[in-house]
Formats: C-alpha cells, structure tokens, sequence
C-alpha cells in the first residue's frame, strides 16, 4: 500500500486556480506601486474567469474524483452536481467583482488587495464545499468559506456598523459550526466513518438490524442540519442575516446572499440526500418546518422595512424557504426535489445579484438606501429604474419577471409531486405576501417624487458596476424566456 | 403543422408594447394600428376557422419549450375562445382610439398580450403565465392612471388576483402530479380518467378559489368595485370586458373537462355562491342607485358581479345550456359592460363626476346622444329580450332548472327562483339609475353650461358595440353555433 496518495489536479483546478490566484493578488498588493492597484480587480477577474473556465471543462467531461480512499469513497467528486454549483458560486463571483469597483475609491476606504484575496479565498471554500463528499471535507470547506467572510464584512475601515455586524455574523457563525461538529461527531460515534457512502449504509444497516433509528444518530442529523439552516439563514437561525448584510458593504452582501447561501445548500443537499438518506423521516419533515416558518416569517417581516438592504436581506431568508421547500419531498422522488433546488438556485442567483446591482447602483444617488428615497427614481436614471423593477417582480415571481415564476413552478411542481401538497399552498400563499413588499418598493420608483427634485445625477456611475447588472439583466431576461439550458444543467445525479 | 397566425396576433402587440416603451413613437397612430392589425389577425383566425370541427383547436402551434418540467408551447383556439379572442381584440382597438399617452398605450397593448394568450394557451403552465401577464400591466394602469383613491385600489386589484392565481398554479401541479401532463387537449381528451375523485376534488377546489378571484366570485369580489371605480376608462373597459372573462373561461376551459366529478362535486357550493353574489350585487346595487351618494362607476362595476354570477351560475349547472349561458353571457357583458364603462367615462369627461346626484338628471334632454346610448345600453345590461343580455340570463336560468344528471334538483330549482329574483331586481336599479341620470330635467348647475355631446368620432367608436349589443340579442346564434360542438365535448 502505498503511503502517498495520487491527487488528480484536473479535478481540484477551480478551487486551486482560486486560491492561487487569492495569493497572487494579496503579493501584488504588497509589490505594486499605489497607482497600480487598479489592476488587482482585473487580475482577480481573469483568476475567476480561469476558474470558471475550468469548471465548465469538467462539467462537459465525465466525473473525476480525487482524495480517495482504499475501501472506496472519495473525498472530493468532480460531477454534475459539484459542477454545476462551482459554476453559480463562480458566475456570482464575476458580478460580485464588477459590483466591487467602487469600493476602491477613497470614500469607501475599502483596501482592495485584501478584500479581493478574501473573497477569492472564501470562494475556494464554496468550490470545496460543492464537490466534498465527507464531513471532515465539508466541515473545513465551510470554515474556509466564512472565515474571510467575518473579515469582509467588516473590512471598512473606521465603520462601527461593519464591526457590529461581523461580529454578530462571527458569533452566529461560530455556534453553528460548534453545533455542526457535535452533531458530526455524534455521526462518527455512532457509524464509525465519515465518508458519507459509508454512513449511508451504516444506517441503513443499524435500521435494518435494530428496527428502529438509533437516537444518537437522529440527533446528529438534526443537529449538522440546524448548523447548515445557520448558513443558509433559515428561520428561526435567521438573526444574524439583516444585520450582517446591512452593515457590511452591499457587493458583500450580495456575495454572502447568493454564494455563500448556495455554498450552504451544496453541503445541504449533499449530507440530506447522500448521507443522511435512510433518515429522511427524521429530516423530511423538519425541513418542511423549517421551509414554512422561513418562507413566512421572511416575508411578513419584510414587509415592514424601510431600509433597502433589509428588505432584500428579508427577502433572501424568505428565498431560504422556497429553496428548502422541494427537499422536504424526503424519500418520495428526492432526485426531482433536488433538481428543483438546484433549478431555483441557479435563477435566484441571478435575480438576487441583480436586485443587490441595482442596489449598488442606487447607492450613489441616495447614499441612505432608505425605500422612501427611491421614490421618482424613474424620472432621475429611467434605465436603473426599469431593471431594478424587473428584479423585484422577478424576485416576487410574476411577469415581466419570468424566471421567478418558473422558479416558483419548479419548486411547487416539485412539492406537489412529492405529496407535500400544504407545503405548496403555504409557498404559494406566500408568494402573495412577497409581492406586497417588492411591489410597493417598485410602484415607489415610478410614483411622482414629491419634493422638486433638485439633486441632479451626482456623480458619473462607475462603469464596471453597471456592465455587472447589465451582464445579471442579459442573463434573466434570457432565463424569463428561455430557461431550459438551465433547467437541463440542473438535471444532475448526485453520486 | 406549425400555423403562424396565434404566434404573430400575440407578437405583434408584443413588439408594439415594446416599441411605444422605448421610443418615442406617435402613440395613438402607432398603438392604433397595432390594435387594429392584431384584430385583423383575429378576424382572419375567425374566417378560416371550421365551424363543423369547433371542438378541435384550430390554427395549433406545438412545440417543445421546457423539456425538462414538461412544459410545451402550445396555442389553438376553438369554439369557446374564438369569441373571447374577437372580444378582446375589438375592444382593446376601441381603447387604443381613446389613448394618447405613449407609455399608457405600451401597457394596455401588453395587456392583450396576457388576455389573448390566456385565451389561446392549450398548456397549463402558459396558460399560468399569460394569466400573469395581465397582473402587472393593469397595476400600473389603475396606479398610474386612476381616480383618487388609486393606490389602495391597485394594490388590492393585485394582491387579491395573486393569490387566486398562486392558489390555482398549485391545483394545476396537483393535475399534473396525478396526469403527468401540463397539455389542455390531452387533459380534456381523457375527461378526468385516471385522476382519483379526491384529488379532483383537492385541485377544484383550489382552482374554484382561484377562478373565483378573478371572476369575481363572491365573497371574493370584493376587490373589484374599488379597482373599476379608481380605474381610468380604458381600464374599466379592459377589466370588465375581457379580465372577468379570464376566471369564468378558466372554469369552463379547465375545471369542467378535466375534473368531472370534482366540478359534479362543487357544482352545488358553486351555485350557491353564484346565486349569492347575484343577490348581493342586486341589494348592493339598488342602495347605490337609491342613496344620497351614488357613483355611475360603482354601479356598474357591482352589477358586474351580478352578471357574472350568472355566468358562474350558468356554468354551475354543467348542463349544456348552462354552458352555452355562460359562454353568451360572457360575450354579452363584455360588450354591454364595455359600452356602459366607455359611456360613463363619456360622461366623466363632459362633467367631471360620475356621481348620481351631482349629475342631477336629464341627460337625455341636455346630450340626447349620449343619453339614449346610456339608455339602450342599460337597458341592454337589465336583461332586455331582443338585446344581449337577455340569453346568458335566460340560458342559465334555464339549465339551473333541469340541472345535470346527479346535482340535487330542488336545490337548483331553488337556485333558479332567487336567480330570476334578480333580474327583476337588476331591473329595478338600472330603472332608478336611469331615473335619477337621464329622465326629468336638467339642474340649474348644468343647464347654463355649454356641454358638447357626443362627438361623431365617439360615436363610431361606440357603433360595433351597439351593433353587437342588438345583433347578438336579435341573432345569438352569432355566438351560440361557434361554440355548441366545443360545449359538447366539454362536457364529455
């Protein structure tokens, strides 16, 4: 036997191309000269875009895993599914780094080398996370992904708010990650692996054989799910997610809502449906739960913001819940319910990165980012205006925001045909809710402004941020009309 | 395979929508003419189409769309929508005329977008989203262009059709999960085979509360008169003419053929409420048309319900008269309740209120043009045999007479009696509406002031309703023939 393991660095190339190129910046940073250090954010994007182009060479190629151990069983697998959201986390990159731009400039007082090889470094995380396959690897793909995010969040140098709210998303964080450990080393105690093939079909096995679930593995299961519902800021482990995403700078927050939440449902999906699948019983119905009280907390709590980011941060936990709600088929066709995650996933990146552009954009007008101010945004930038209003009804499921709506008809078909029918009606209600909110904000922006308007466009857009939205807009409006290339990508096995 | 004709009577108003919203286009030339043109395509539908074969979607566009959720892009129309497409195309023209607004005429063009395709979708899911198509559009149109109180109004319009909608997407995916197919014709082909008697019941139930939003059913209607009286003239026009429509076409395009036992089980609530909603707007209507405060648009807008819930009633017997009632009674309303909306709009303009009591009375002698329309058309509106109301009320009242096989017949003899309550009822009012507007003599307030009658341009506008107000009453089998072998083999 021999001692040395053979990595396969075709298959680890998107993470590692992330990282070396989070290196590279951060010594550039340290070696060019000041006037120069506009050229870190082009050197970062064509590190993604490398990336990026690694991962969809393995995703037209057949499944390559790596780390493997000699009973069988890989630590890291290369296939469908790992690709698929190493592409969303990548692509979500690209925007996030054109949102980034302005960050740079004085005012911000954002230092751009450090921020860029965070969110490179968190990135690789997210890349891990996607393809891991035991819980050691997924545990310490997700501690990647949010160590640099504590930072991020509060990189603005000299902002109380930033510091408030990395602080509270690090100690929200920290317990989550203690509760996910517990709960996996109640796991490992009780199947003796962590390979998750292999506590399948120990599971399965101790089922069969005592008729009965062992309580000290159901616990585990319970308890590495309400650390992943921390991640993906399920109700009722929401609170750190409207602080966090308001005091940190908005592309963060952007990050953190689309990434780092999809981040989250890779390692979701991967433990519920690979891992943990003879106990569906025991999670089934918890995801349900969770997938209800988030869709309708999120909303009704939304709809009384009055800050922009909020809402949106709101929002997002309410999205938590759609995501959540094809998972709670449980045993009953789970394959369908994750390609309708996966599917939902994929356009609601696309929507969110979109609402959290216009966001960005917005900023320099109303530097506030109050609702109320958006008022007459339509008579100041008519372009801003009209996109920002697609996301928001896209984001609340209606045309002209197709893709929302076949977001929300994948996941409801999923929840129906898997039985969860009152899971449907409550997402369903809850879509009445959501319009409510999105739409009184994007009424607002076509309303008259009251007050003569006498600030003018005060200062020149930054050009990156608008090609950002422009490419988000591009890509929705092509879901709204065409979604099937997406809909056929996440049609993917997990194996 | 593959006709041209449905895919380009919904893109030109497409483009049109798009155009007028981007470039700064002459409005009411360009819109026009796109109404116009999209009409043409209709009429041209209508002229090939194949009376014999009226069941069979006619003009049918397939093809693959969604593979992957099963979802086809697939249009056609038969006997039951031809009329409904006619319908909408005529009278979206006749509201293009009115527009000058660029950005107005864009939205009401995208609204015949949702309200033909609706008409014309044979797939579930685009049926979902041409059903959503409409939403936003008139939003804007009661937010943007509306009465004082347009705000709450809108929002309400909106919210309460959502949920309606969000409700019957899921009985929808409860069809789907029982058939394993989103397609119409396939759907009503099978009749229900194979979808179990509770789940017919489950998904009915949400599409009831679903089509009962939009229809408006009551007590969910009660969006409705707040939306037509908040709303601009072209979108009262819109809402009651072809909007409304969309609920009841819902009922008897989905709901009937494809959940038999699950309509033969509601049919009885669905009476009721029916019935219910006749009453109600009758009471409701007669307060209006006798109290201090009356609005012409509010009257309107509540006897909508009441015309409806003959329709609903109509469909509620699942008998073929029953159906073919409510197929007329739509056409009926929608031209009646078009024309009365433009009329009163007329009115608005010329006065600047709708309320009965500052107009005073004696229309009839101060603007005799605009005055005998209002008369004809209300009197066409109440019922009157030999005008269009007449058959949708009579056709109703008599399939809830002998209701279908296996429906509890005292309880729609019953049903039948209150019904007939209310159209003497509904007789009533319009009498005291027309009472208190267009008979007796002109108040001081107006007589001194110079006010211009209805222009010739108006009354060209106005003429193909009157026309069709008289020719459907003199003539029904204008509507009935197209659709009576559709009827027929909806009902199996």
């Amino acid at each position: 036997m021999s001692l040395t393991q053979s990595i396969d660095y075709a298959a680890i190339s998107p993470p590692l191309i992330a990282v070396v190129t989070a290196v590279v910046v951060l010594l550039a940073d340290l070696f060019v000269p000041v006037r120069l250090r506009r050229t870190l954010m082009p050197l970062a994007l064509a590190g993604t875009l490398g990336a990026l182009g690694a991962t969809a060479w393995l995703a037209t190629a057949s499944t390559r895993s790596t780390f493997c151990l000699a009973g069988g069983g890989c630590s890291y697998v290369a296939d469908d599914f790992a690709t698929y959201f190493q592409i969303v986390v990548l692509g979500a990159l690209v925007v996030v780094l054109l949102l980034s731009v302005p960050l740079f400039d004085e005012r911000e007082r954002v230092p751009s080398g450090e921020f860029l090889a965070l969110l490179l470094a968190s990135v690789s995380g997210m890349l891990v996370v996607a393809a891991g396959r035991d819980l050691l690897t997924l545990l310490i793909g997700l501690e990647v992904v949010s160590l640099p995010a504590f930072v991020l969040v509060g990189l603005r140098r000299g902002d109380p708010r930033g510091a408030e709210a990395a602080l509270k998303f690090f100690v929200f964080s920290v317990v989550s990650t203690a509760l996910t450990v517990y709960g996996i080393a109640l796991i490992y105690g009780t199947t003796g692996s962590i390979e998750l093939h292999h506590i399948a079909r120990a599971l399965a096995a101790r089922h069969e054989h005592a008729g009965a679930m062992s309580a000290t593995a159901a616990a585990g299961v319970v308890l590495v799910l309400v650390g992943f519902a921390f991640k993906v800021a399920a109700v009722p482990f929401h609170f750190w997610a409207p602080d966090t995403y308001q005091g940190a700078p908005v592309p963060v927050a952007a990050f953190l809502s689309v990434a780092s939440k999809a981040a989250g449902f890779a390692g979701l999906i991967v433990l519920l449906v690979v891992g943990f699948k003879p106990y569906a019983d025991v999670w089934g119905p918890a995801v349900g739960v969770l997938a209800a009280v988030s869709m309708t907390v999120g909303n009704l709590v939304a709809l009384r913001q009055r800050h922009i980011v909020r809402l949106l941060a709101w929002s997002t936990v309410a999205h938590a819940g759609y995501l959540l709600v094809p998972l709670a088929v449980a045993s009953k066709d789970l394959p369908d319910g994750v390609r309708a995650t996966l599917a939902y996933l994929g356009i609601y990146a696309a929507m969110n990165l979109g609402a959290f552009g216009c966001v960005v954009l917005a900023r320099r007008l109303h530097p506030r980012l109050a609702i109320e101010d958006l008022r007459g945004l339509v008579a100041r930038a008519p372009a801003l205006a009209v996109a920002f209003a697609f996301f928001l009804t896209a984001l609340a499921g209606l045309p002209p925001g197709v893709a929302g709506l076949f977001a929300k008809v994948v996941v409801l078909r999923a929840a129906v045909h898997g039985d969860v029918t009152w899971l449907a009606v409550v997402a369903a209600i809850n879509t009445v809710i959501g319009l409510a909110y999105y739409l009184r904000v994007a009424a607002l922006m076509f309303a008259p402004s009251e007050a003569p308007d006498t600030q003018p466009m005060s200062e020149r857009q930054s050009t990156p941020v608008a090609v950002g939205v422009a490419i988000v807009t591009v890509v929705t409006v092509i879901l709204s009309v065409y979604p099937q290339p997406l809909l056929h990508l996440a049609t993917t096995s997990i194996v | 395979m593959n006709d041209v004709l449905l895919p380009l009577m919904l893109g030109l108003p497409t483009l049109g929508a798009i155009g007028l919203g981007i470039f700064r286009l002459p409005a009411r030339a360009v819109g026009t003419t796109i109404a116009a043109a999209t009409l043409l395509i209709a009429v041209v539908v209508t002229a090939r189409f194949d009376y014999a074969a009226g069941g069979r979607p006619q003009d049918v566009v397939n093809v693959r769309w969604l593979p992957s959720v099963d979802v086809r892009f697939h249009l056609g129309v038969d006997g039951i929508s031809l009329p409904l497409v006619l319908l909408t195309a005529l009278l979206v023209v006749l509201c293009a005329a009115t527009i000058r607004d660029r950005l107005m005429m864009s939205v009401v063009l995208l609204l015949e977008v949702g309200m033909l395709g609706t008409f014309v979708a044979l797939d579930l899911v685009l049926f979902f989203v041409f059903f959503e198509v409409v939403l936003i559009p008139m939003y804007v149109l009661i937010a943007v262009w509306g009465g004082p109180q347009r705000r709450p109004a809108a929002t309400k319009f909106i919210l309460f059709t959502l949920l309606g909608s969000g409700l019957m997407l899921v009985g929808f995916l409860v069809i789907y999960a029982a058939t394993g197919t989103f397609d119409m014709t396939a759907l009503a082909r099978a009749h229900g085979d194979g979808i179990a008697a509770s789940t017919q019941l489950l998904a009915g139930t949400l599409l009831l509360v679903g089509f009962g939003v939009k229809s408006p059913m009551w007590p969910l209607h009660t969006w409705l008169p707040d939306a037509h009286t908040e709303a601009p003239t072209v979108g009262s026009v819109l809402l009651a003419g072809v909007l409304l429509k969309m609920g009841t076409y819902g009922f008897i395009r989905i709901v009937v053929p494809d959940l038999p036992s699950g309509a033969h089980d509601l049919a009885p609530a669905l009476g009721c409420l029916a019935v219910a909603g006749i009453l109600w707007a009758c009471l409701a209507c007669l307060a209006l048309a006798r109290g201090p405060h009356a609005d012409l648009k509010r009257l309107i807008a509540f006897s909508s319900v009441g015309h409806m819930g003959f329709v609903l009633l109509g469909i509620a017997t699942l008998t073929s008269a029953g159906l073919q009632g409510a197929l007329i009674g739509n056409i009926a309303h929608g031209v009646i309740t078009g024309l009365l909306f433009f009329l009163v709009g007329g009115v608005k303009d010329r006065f600047h209120t709708s309320d009965v009591t500052e107009l005073g009375g004696g229309l009839l002698a101060k603007l005799p043009a605009l005055g005998g329309l209002l008369l004809v058309a209300s009197i066409a509106s109440l019922g009157l045999p030999g005008l269009a109301g007449f058959w949708g009320e009579m056709l109703a009242l008599l399939g809830a007479y002998s209701p279908a096989s296996g429906l509890s017949r005292p309880l729609f003899v019953t049903l039948t009696g209150l019904a007939a309550a209310g159209t003497v009822l509904t007789a009533v009012y319009f009498l005291a509406m027309l009472r208190r507007v267009d008979f007796g003599v002109v108040t001081d307030r107006w007589r001194s002031e110079r006010i211009a009658d209805a222009a010739a341009v108006d009354l060209v506008a106005w003429s193909p309703l009157v026309v069709l107000a008289v020719g459907i009453g003199v003539w029904p089998g204008l509507v009935l023939r197209v659709s009576e072998s559709a009827v027929r083999g909806l009902l199996g």
